[in-house]
């Protein structure tokens, strides 16, 4: 068996040509419309050729290796395919070590970094909440959640308002932004309780705009496009803080936010009422004859993920001291849902890295600012191409060993 | 054997648009009986299942499930899952297993109505909560090794072959502490030697003091396993009895073969 037979070079010249055939108006020709002139690249051509070319042989090459390898797996009796995160969780004296250096990381982060830095990284941990909230929806209960920024929006305001009109502080606040999203979900799921797949998204995707809309619209209520500005920062029992104190200080509140999260939903998913939620994602019919109710399973998923939301949104109005609706359109909900399905749907850990990878890449990409969206488009397609089920595939869960364990 | 049926079925009638699918159904299953139902392709077995468990709404008749020793509670208009916590558990004709969860998950998804851990409780795992959780997985074990999946319990579900998908579903339906047990062709696709197990495993669940009412076409498996036969054809039931009786039925043979034709 060949590395690379004919038929993979003939697919390599194809893929050129084709490459070569899409990107020649953008790459190639060049109008100088002050001097009327038409300036033709051709070198561009031939660059975009060769890489389209090579790739497409390279990854011919990587198939039939990976092919012949699985090949020769079959051939061997049962082979216990386990994936390389199980591995990883499996083997404590690797995963112990990457871990804490993980956590030492994110910990000194704000010593190593500028504030600008420091900046960044609160805003992609903020997003790893939201991640992690909707995942419980979409990764878990698999009810597609196309709105999610509804219940951020409603946590953000709860806080803005709040603070606007009584000069609630930001820790009453907090439970209170999360308490008012979860409700918002409750009222969300009641309609949708039959819908499922793609209606479902469209429900929730309306319902995203209609928070929005009032938002915007409703201006004795939430001042309209202009937003809601001087919102207090969280406090610390009334210490006064300097600006980059304040940025930290909402930097290690933000991570204490995501162990939270972290921690609980861990913890639920592990027990019964994750299990049920699961159920629900693989088999609606099957799961009601378990006598598990969907009513009530389907509302404390829009509740749950919608709480994490809230919160998230209360840290952001905080951490802002200013909201207003742009924050939260259709693109927002997008974004989070991006952040779940390409960290792994149903994991914590694949959401956690998908977070940073998303928020984090356009920020450092910054450099090739014109292609800057191109490459993460790219890496989106790239993605679901070639492994759709997410960064960190679903970790099967064992609970009898653990107890006959000593 | 009691006098008092553990399942009584009265009239029961379901319209689909003008179709009638099931015509005033009259069925009782006693406690430790092993019943089954039959008929051709099309006479209205399923349908049966799906109104007794509650994914449909019959249009008349009553539904009665009386337990030995405890009060009788009435079917009609509960939710399917109301109706596997009155003690109605079913299997389904076509296998729906929880296919990316483990096998020891899709067993502990039956215990779910019979255990109470809230959102609270889980987060804060209370000692009311971790036993709650041990005796789950406890029980649900021992149910994997009734039906012999134990070695496997930390597999995908999905990754199980045919037969023992089949096992699994008995398994997870027996966890939710059934008084009687819906089968919906367990054996459909089984092989001999499968359907050798299931065969024993079925007497087994019985012997244990379940009822099980089965929709079955493989006609050895039900004439050796049922005590009691019900045949129904066009959504009318046309005989029951022993499987001596129903085997020798004018009626029921004509449902199956059809009628000699005379020819002039």
């Amino acid at each position: 068996m060949d590395v690379i037979t004919l038929k993979d070079c003939r697919k390599a010249l194809i893929a050129a040509l084709w490459f070569m055939f899409l990107t020649f108006p953008l790459l190639v020709i060049k109008v100088n419309t002050t001097e009327n002139l038409v300036i033709w690249r051709w070198h561009n051509l031939l660059y975009v050729g060769v890489a389209a070319g090579s790739a497409s042989l390279l990854t011919s090459i990587f198939r039939g290796l990976h092919d012949r390898k699985r090949e020769q797996q079959r051939h061997q009796e049962k082979v216990i395919h386990i994936s390389l995160t199980e591995r990883f969780f499996s083997n404590p004296v690797v995963s112990r070590p990457v871990l804490a250096a993980g956590a030492l990381f994110f910990l000194i982060f704000p010593l190593l970094f500028s504030t600008y830095q420091v900046n960044i990284m609160t805003t992609a941990l903020m997003y790893v909440v939201l991640g992690l909230g909707l995942n419980i929806v979409v990764g878990v209960a698999g009810l597609l959640n196309l709105g999610y920024v509804a219940f951020y929006a409603v946590g953000a305001y709860t806080y803005a308002l709040l603070n606007m009109h009584f000069g609630v502080g930001f820790w009453v606040a907090l439970p209170l932004g999360g308490i008012m999203a979860a409700l918002f979900g409750i009222l969300l799921g009641f309609p949708v309780l039959r819908l499922r797949g793609d209606y479902l998204a469209i429900v929730t995707l309306g319902f995203g705009e209609i928070i929005l809309l009032v938002l915007k619209n409703w201006a004795e209520f939430s001042q309209g496009p202009g937003g809601i500005s001087n919102i207090s920062r969280p406090g610390f029992f009334g210490m006064e803080m300097s600006m980059a104190t304040t940025l930290n200080y909402q930097y290690y509140l933000t991570i204490a936010m995501v162990l939270l999260t972290i921690f609980v939903i861990n913890r639920l998913q592990n027990s019964r009422i994750g299990r049920a939620l699961f159920a629900l994602r693989e088999d609606e019919i099957a799961c009601q004859a378990m006598g598990i109710d969907k009513t009530t399973i389907k509302l404390t998923a829009f509740a749950l993920g919608a709480t994490w939301a809230g919160l998230a949104g209360v840290l952001f109005a905080a951490k802002n001291a200013y909201v207003n609706p742009d924050s939260f359109t259709f693109l927002e909900s997008a974004m989070i849902l991006c952040i779940v399905v390409l960290g792994g749907m149903g994991s914590i850990v694949g959401v956690i890295i998908g977070a940073l990878i998303l928020i984090l890449l356009p920020e450092y990409l910054r450099a090739f600012s014109d292609y800057r969206m191109l490459a993460f488009g790219a890496l989106l397609v790239i993605m679901m191409v070639f492994r759709p089920q997410g960064i960190v595939a679903n970790i099967r869960r064992s609970y009898h060993k653990k107890d006959s364990a000593p | 054997m009691s006098t008092e049926p553990i399942l009584s079925v009265r009239g029961l009638t379901m319209e689909f648009g003008g179709i009638r699918a099931l015509d005033k159904l009259d069925l009782q299953i006693y406690p430790g009986q092993i019943a089954a139902l039959i008929g051709p392709n099309g006479a209205g077995k399923t349908t049966f299942f799906n109104c007794l468990t509650g994914i449909y709404m019959p249009t008349a008749g009553e539904l009665h499930l009386s337990p030995p020793e405890q009060p009788g509670r009435r079917l009609n208009g509960l939710k399917p899952n109301q109706v596997t916590e009155a003690g109605l558990a079913r299997t389904f004709q076509n296998i729906r297993l929880f296919p990316g969860m483990t096998v020891l998950e899709n067993v502990m998804i039956g215990r779910h109505c019979r255990t109470k851990a809230k959102i609270f409780g889980a987060i804060l795992r209370n000692p009311g909560t971790r036993k709650e959780e041990k005796e789950t997985v406890d029980i649900s074990m021992a149910l994997l090794a009734k039906v012999g999946l134990a070695d496997v319990a930390d597999e995908f579900a999905r990754n199980l072959p045919y037969g023992a998908q089949r096992r699994l579903e008995i398994a997870r339906a027996l966890a939710t502490e059934p008084l009687l047990l819906l089968l919906d062709e367990p054996a459909a696709g089984m092989n001999p030697q499968e359907t050798q197990n299931l065969t024993s495993l079925i007497r087994n669940i019985r012997d244990e003091g379940l009822s099980i009412l089965l929709i079955e076409h493989d006609m050895k498996l039900v004439m050796s396993l049922s005590d009691y036969i019900f045949v129904v054809d066009y959504g009318r039931k046309i005989a029951e009895g022993t499987s001596e009786e129903v085997r020798i039925n004018p009626v029921v043979i004509k449902a199956y073969l059809g009628e000699e034709v005379e020819y002039a």
